[in-house]
């Protein structure tokens, strides 16, 4: 199946407003297209964490918030980028285990377990994309 | 922002509704609140209703249990009441322990818990 970009917008984060901002916006899309209250929330969570991330972590970026749909699914794909230090050691912050960037991992596996699919692109330098989709069930 | 979060005196505790959404200068704000009304008021229990929250992230959720541990430093006991039922579910699947705060499942029930708490309290000082 060859997945379809039904809608597509995009949201800076310079701001903690902004986090709050893209976190109404993906509220308000994950209930339009037919996410019940549990998968909404999921989502909505995932998308807080990657937004605080991207503006704590990475000194601000973007969200590109998409209605996806692949065969008869349909979901929402959310893409942060920011323009941050990057990450070194990609697994060793999934595991969420060391103390100075505790609220990084934890955020990051915790959006992990949220969603259906889960990219990270990140080395030092670089900045890091985080690309999440979910389809609508929980 | 300081206020921007109402906290109530009902009978020994301090009640408190989370009716906005957290950013770092309302929370920062709410627990200088929190812990200045427990000073003034000699509150022995806490209840915090997040009932509605649609959404606790894990910066939301450890602003909640650090206010939780703040005010169990000075003494007063902290109830979580109200979480919605997507958010106990999302906090789980995320791995996220809420350490250090007791939760009841509403208003009621957190005060009633505070009460129980004191009462097991009061006998062992007596005994």
């Amino acid at each position: 199946m060859t997945l379809r970009v039904e809608s597509s917008a995009e949201y800076p984060i310079v701001r903690e407003a902004d986090v709050i901002d893209v976190r109404r916006r993906v509220r308000k899309l994950a209930q339009e297209r037919g996410f019940d209250t549990f998968a909404t929330a999921a989502l909505t969570t995932g998308a807080s964490e990657l937004a605080r991330n991207a503006w704590v972590h990475g000194g601000g970026g973007e969200a590109r918030v998409e209605e996806v749909a692949d065969g008869l699914r349909r979901g929402v794909r959310l893409t942060f980028r920011d323009r941050g230090p990057g990450i070194a050691d990609i697994e060793r912050v999934l595991a969420g285990g060391f103390s100075t960037i505790r609220s990084l991992g934890l955020g990051l596996s915790g959006t992990r377990r949220l969603v259906d699919e889960f990219e990270i692109d990140s080395s030092p330098g670089r900045g890091t994309v985080v690309v999440v989709t979910k389809w609508t069930r929980f | 922002m300081r206020g921007a979060i109402p906290i109530l005196r009902v009978g020994p505790n301090l009640l408190t509704t989370v009716h906005v959404e957290l950013d770092d200068n309302i929370a920062d704000a709410f627990q200088q609140d929190v812990l200045q009304a427990i000073e003034r008021t000699g509150a022995k229990g806490l209840v915090i209703d997040i009932s509605s929250l649609d959404e606790v992230d894990t910066y939301v959720a450890r602003v909640l249990a650090d206010t939780g541990r703040m005010a169990g430093l000075m003494g007063a006991r902290t109830v979580l009441v109200g979480m919605r039922p997507e958010v106990a579910a999302t906090l789980v699947r995320m791995g996220y322990a809420m350490e250090g705060v007791e939760t009841a499942l509403d208003v009621d029930d957190g005060i009633a818990l505070l009460a129980v708490r004191r009462s097991v309290a009061g006998a062992k000082d007596t005994a």
